[in-house]
């Protein structure tokens, strides 16, 4: 990523912890064990689980797009689906 | 101009003077009278400010860093319990290097519940990150605000300053307050390097993996390391325009002293009297009033002990199952010289418990005749005088 800076030692650093760009390049979807997976058929695109996602993961697009690259699996969106359109598959299977 | 004012004043006239930007508070006795100062003067339009009402000492210091890290001048003064529960934000505001500054009127912790003056409050948060400074006087007070923003925001360390309670929070001295335009011209605005901005978003205080948490530690160690030389130069810049000076430590008739007592805050300003009068019939003593606990004055005070062959340490505070913390301090300090003197402590003064020119005048007197054990509870009530009180 253009923003990631590597540094060299002690004297290279900041007096404090603080990023030089945005945190875009953390990609947090790594920690995710559940993947939440749509079925766009029961899907009626009311986007409350775009409402409900903590981190902004989800993408208000004719039906809603999950980002994997940053979901953390963490299953609101499944919980608050109100016509239980999103399950939560094992990552790996 | 001079005015007569409490110490919890010294430090509200102190914020407005330094031009605190943000100040979040919550009032705590005996700190009070410094947060509803500050709160009328901002008010009333006398003060520049933004003045946040928390609903705990834990809100106070979120709320500063917020502020300090938005890179706004924030201020806050608390005591004793309230400094406690800040506990955890203290080492968030070290660590993020933020320079605030804050007053905390030294109370004794509960139970039992008690008000008045002892160090543990402070002395409990020694390794937080934050330089320490204890103070004589409420001139002393008033000057140290100004002095340790600058401090801070050059080492970008934040720095708590200590009055007793009582004893300076409530007690009337003259003060001497500088004209703001001086005051201007000795701290100039504070602009930080990185800050909260939205045109240039940035995250503070991310995850710090083992990789590199161990250099940020080691910088937070530098910068307090480089704070000698900060505190002393810019005590040095102060003098010549206020004609005040403090430092890490003031050395009070050391010149020769056979004995030396050490203490700090008030007390140290009541050992200067006896000293005046043991001087005045001939006794070679001499007081260092310990100002700055972090940085702690090491070599300050090996360098003024060389000549010195008995050393007592007045301690208004106890690390439980060991000593008084200044006397463990000082000792360590002169551990690696070559002919170390006898050192005595003394636990005195606990809760506020009065300590008299007479009670520093019998410690120097077991000091200098090495009649005292190593750790003494001065005037400690035995069963006897339970008895018969």
């Amino acid at each position: 990523m253009d923003n990631e800076i590597k540094f060299k030692n002690v004297d290279d650093l900041p007096p404090m912890t603080v990023s030089f760009g945005l945190m875009v390049i953390n990609k947090t979807g790594g920690w995710r064990s559940l993947r939440p997976v749509i079925d766009n058929k029961k899907c009626t695109s009311c986007m409350i689980c775009w409402k409900f996602c903590p981190e902004a993961c989800i993408t208000p697009e004719e039906q809603p797009v999950i980002n994997l690259d940053y979901c953390k699996g963490c299953g609101i969106c499944a919980e608050e689906c109100p016509r239980g359109a999103i399950t939560l598959i094992e990552e790996g299977k | 101009m001079k005015k007569v004012i409490m110490g919890n004043h010294a430090a509200a006239y102190g914020s407005k003077l330094a031009r605190a930007e943000v100040v979040a508070a919550y009032p705590i006795t005996p700190q009070t009278q410094t947060v509803e100062k500050i709160s009328e003067m901002v008010a009333s339009g006398e003060m520049k400010a933004e003045f946040i009402k928390v609903e705990s000492e834990h809100s106070a210091m979120a709320a500063c860093i917020g502020a300090s890290a938005a890179g706004a001048r924030a201020f806050t003064a608390t005591s004793s319990q309230g400094l406690a529960l800040m506990h955890e934000l203290l080492h968030w505001a070290a660590g993020a290097r933020l320079p605030i500054v804050m007053t905390n009127v030294n109370r004794a912790m509960a139970p039992g519940w008690n008000i008045w003056s002892e160090q543990n409050d402070s002395l409990s948060q020694r390794d937080t990150g934050w330089m320490q400074i204890y103070c004589e006087s409420n001139q002393e007070v008033l000057d140290t605000i100004i002095q340790s923003f600058k401090v801070s925001e050059k080492v970008l360390l934040p720095t708590m300053i200590c009055l007793d309670g009582f004893s300076l929070s409530h007690t009337y001295e003259v003060v001497d307050i500088p004209d703001q335009d001086e005051i201007d011209a000795f701290l100039p605005r504070y602009e930080p390097e990185y800050k909260l901005d939205v045109n240039n978003p940035r995250t503070f205080g991310a995850m710090t993996a083992p990789e590199w948490y161990y250099e940020f530690r080691y910088k937070m160690h530098q910068a307090m390391m480089q704070a000698r030389e900060a505190i002393a130069e810019i005590n040095e810049e102060f003098q010549q325009q206020f004609g005040r000076k403090y430092g890490m430590v003031d050395n009070y008739r050391c010149q020769d002293a056979e004995t030396l007592i050490i203490a700090s805050g008030a007390i140290a300003s009541t050992a200067r009297d006896v000293i005046d009068s043991l001087r005045d019939s001939g006794k070679n003593v001499g007081l260092i009033s310990v100002r700055t606990f972090r940085p702690f004055p090491d070599e300050e005070i090996r360098s003024i002990a060389k000549s010195a062959r008995q050393i007592g340490v007045i301690d208004r505070n106890i690390s439980f199952g060991h000593e008084g913390i200044f006397f463990t301090e000082t000792k360590a300090a002169l551990y690696s010289t070559s002919n170390p003197p006898e050192m005595y402590g003394f636990i005195a003064g606990l809760g506020g418990r009065d300590v008299t020119p007479e009670d520093i005048e019998e410690m120097i007197h077991l000091t200098a005749t090495g009649q005292a054990p190593e750790v003494t509870w001065f005037k400690l009530k035995k069963d006897m005088e339970i008895a018969a009180s």
